[in-house]
């Protein structure tokens, strides 16, 4: 049996009046990779930041196994160009790091040739591959990705999906995973929660793309339909749910009905 | 004449070692204004130190801290936009210092060596704290490096691996406070930023890793204070704008010759 690594008990957020998580349920385990789906302002990065330490809960708790150890891989890095810095200074940061370390883990996510190389020219695929190897040097235990693929290629994309796999059945960590769709990061995940404010779902991918409030807020996934397509759709939702505050209250009681499956 | 010369360039020397890299820090945090705000509420701290007769520099740490604590607690607040915040804080805090100074009739204060600096009429002791108050400052940098460096990259990062973000902000406040205290002598609270900044920024051109953009800053300030000091002696021209001339010189130099931009 995998320990238990972090448990959220009924997290509710609430920022000057505006409730953005509400009675959030969730728990991640060893070596299993959860992802965090759900649209723009739905409230998953507030949920990793309450994690990470960075964001007070207004109420409920989060519970950390004490060997807890996390490695945070955050969705840009921003260096002033002033700065000069290299990749492996950059590394160097990590709080007691072992700088031998530093190139084998390099390595590890591919781009060791880049050792020498200043941070601020790295492409986006290469910059997420630094923040990772930076979360690994923490020697960490959870893994938290806030959406990891972020201004990569579709091809980069599953690469570092592939990557983020092979290093949970390396390292046999958990990995808590940030993503605005399902597309590409399916076949890698094991348990897939979906929030919008609340836990609308959760369960396997199988499971939560077959959900109704999962389709409401997603569309219907289509075995054959291109990856074009379905991600037009899904910018569609966006936009509905980011702009229209009372549709959402009206989506919640509608979506509590379905609520709650595990 | 050669003692008090010798004498302006082991200060000015000294400051400018510790304003270089200090002035690195404050580049990348892009606290520029920030410097500003502390160095013009210290004029202020020059007339509270002679009011109740405590020690000058101390009197000036102490409310350089106070102030940058300040600043924190409402820039937190969002009770307006930072540059504004700064900008009242920074005029009210020098008008400030001019009227409390004003009110000193029993003393007599030489304002213009207080605003733009008067290197040539230094004295022994004045080197003596700038020496051990530039000590302290690099022994702390120096110690607190990494940590210091971590936070400015990403402070989220440095957090959630367990740095103690805020105490390091604190501790960065506290340097600038005590640069600001040592330098006002030299250069005055009008151009302290100045020595910080301009070597610094000139610095980048011609680095590629924190730590060589802090040294190389040492050692434009120094060939800045060398230079200024020379012309002040040559042309009988004010010792702190020459050195803040001769800084922007040597940025200008730095960044229209064609260096290989290292990136």
């Amino acid at each position: 049996m995998n320990k238990r690594l972090v448990a959220f008990e009924k997290i509710g957020i609430a920022f000057d009046g505006r409730v953005l998580l509400e009675s959030i349920d969730m728990t991640i385990s060893e070596g299993e990779i959860v992802t965090l789906i759900g649209p723009n302002g739905s409230g998953k990065s507030t949920l990793i930041r309450t994690l990470l330490g960075l964001q007070e809960a207004t109420s409920g708790k989060v519970v950390r196994h004490k060997t807890l150890r996390i490695g945070y891989m955050p969705q840009k890095l921003h260096i002033d160009p002033t700065l000069p810095l290299t990749v492996k200074h950059f590394l160097a940061l990590v709080r007691g790091v072992d700088k031998r370390q530093i190139l084998p883990t390099l390595e590890k996510v591919g781009i060791g040739h880049l050792l020498q190389s200043q941070v601020h020219v790295l492409s986006g695929g290469e910059t997420q591959r630094v923040l990772l190897a930076r979360a690994l040097l923490n020697k960490p235990n959870l893994l938290v990705l806030d959406e990891p693929v972020q201004g990569v290629d579709v091809n980069g994309q599953v690469e570092l999906y592939n990557l983020i796999e092979s290093i949970r059945n390396e390292l046999n960590c958990g990995v808590l995973m940030v993503s605005h769709d399902l597309h590409l990061v399916m076949a890698k995940t094991d348990t897939v929660v979906c929030i919008n404010q609340h836990v609308c779902c959760s369960g396997s991918p199988q499971h939560v793309t077959g959900h109704p409030a999962y389709q409401a807020l997603f569309g219907v996934p289509g075995a054959d339909e291109s990856i074009a397509i379905y991600a037009h759709q899904h910018d569609h939702v966006h936009d509905e749910h980011g702009s229209i505050l009372a549709d959402e209250g009206d989506a919640h009681a509608h979506d509590h009905s379905h609520c709650h499956h595990h | 004449m050669l003692d008090l010369l010798l004498r302006a360039l082991l200060g000015g020397l000294g400051v400018a070692s510790v304003a270089g890299p200090l002035g690195a820090f404050v580049v990348w945090r892009r606290m520029a204004y920030f410097g500003d705000t502390l160095a013009h509420s210290a004029l202020l701290g020059v007339a509270l130190g002679f009011l109740f007769d405590i020690n000058l520099n101390l009197a000036i740490i102490v409310l350089c801290v106070g102030l940058a604590l300040v600043l924190v607690t409402l820039q937190k607040k969002h009770i307006i936009a930072t540059d504004t915040l700064l900008g009242i804080l920074a005029h009210s805090a020098l008008s400030l210092g001019l009227v409390a100074v004003s009110f000193l009739d029993n003393i007599r204060i030489d304002l213009m060596a207080y605003l733009f600096g008067d290197l040539l009429a230094i004295s022994q002791t004045d080197v003596y704290w700038i020496y051990s108050g530039g000590l302290a400052v690099i022994t702390l940098l120096v110690i607190f490096w990494k940590p210091l460096l971590a936070v400015t990259v990403n402070e989220e990062l440095a957090k959630v691996e367990g740095y103690p973000v805020e105490a390091i902000r604190l501790l960065l406040m506290l340097l600038v406070a005590l640069v600001i205290a040592v330098a006002m002598k030299i250069v005055g609270v009008l151009l302290i930023t100045s020595l910080m900044i301009i070597p610094a920024a000139t610095a980048r051109k011609l680095s590629q890793t924190p730590v060589q953009m802090a040294s190389i800053a040492s050692v434009i300030g120094c060939l800045s204070v060398c230079g200024g000091l020379w012309a002040s002696y040559r042309w009988d021209t004010p010792t702190g704008p020459s050195v803040v001339v001769c800084a922007a010189m040597l940025f200008l130099v730095a960044y229209t010759l064609p260096f290989k931009r290292l990136r």
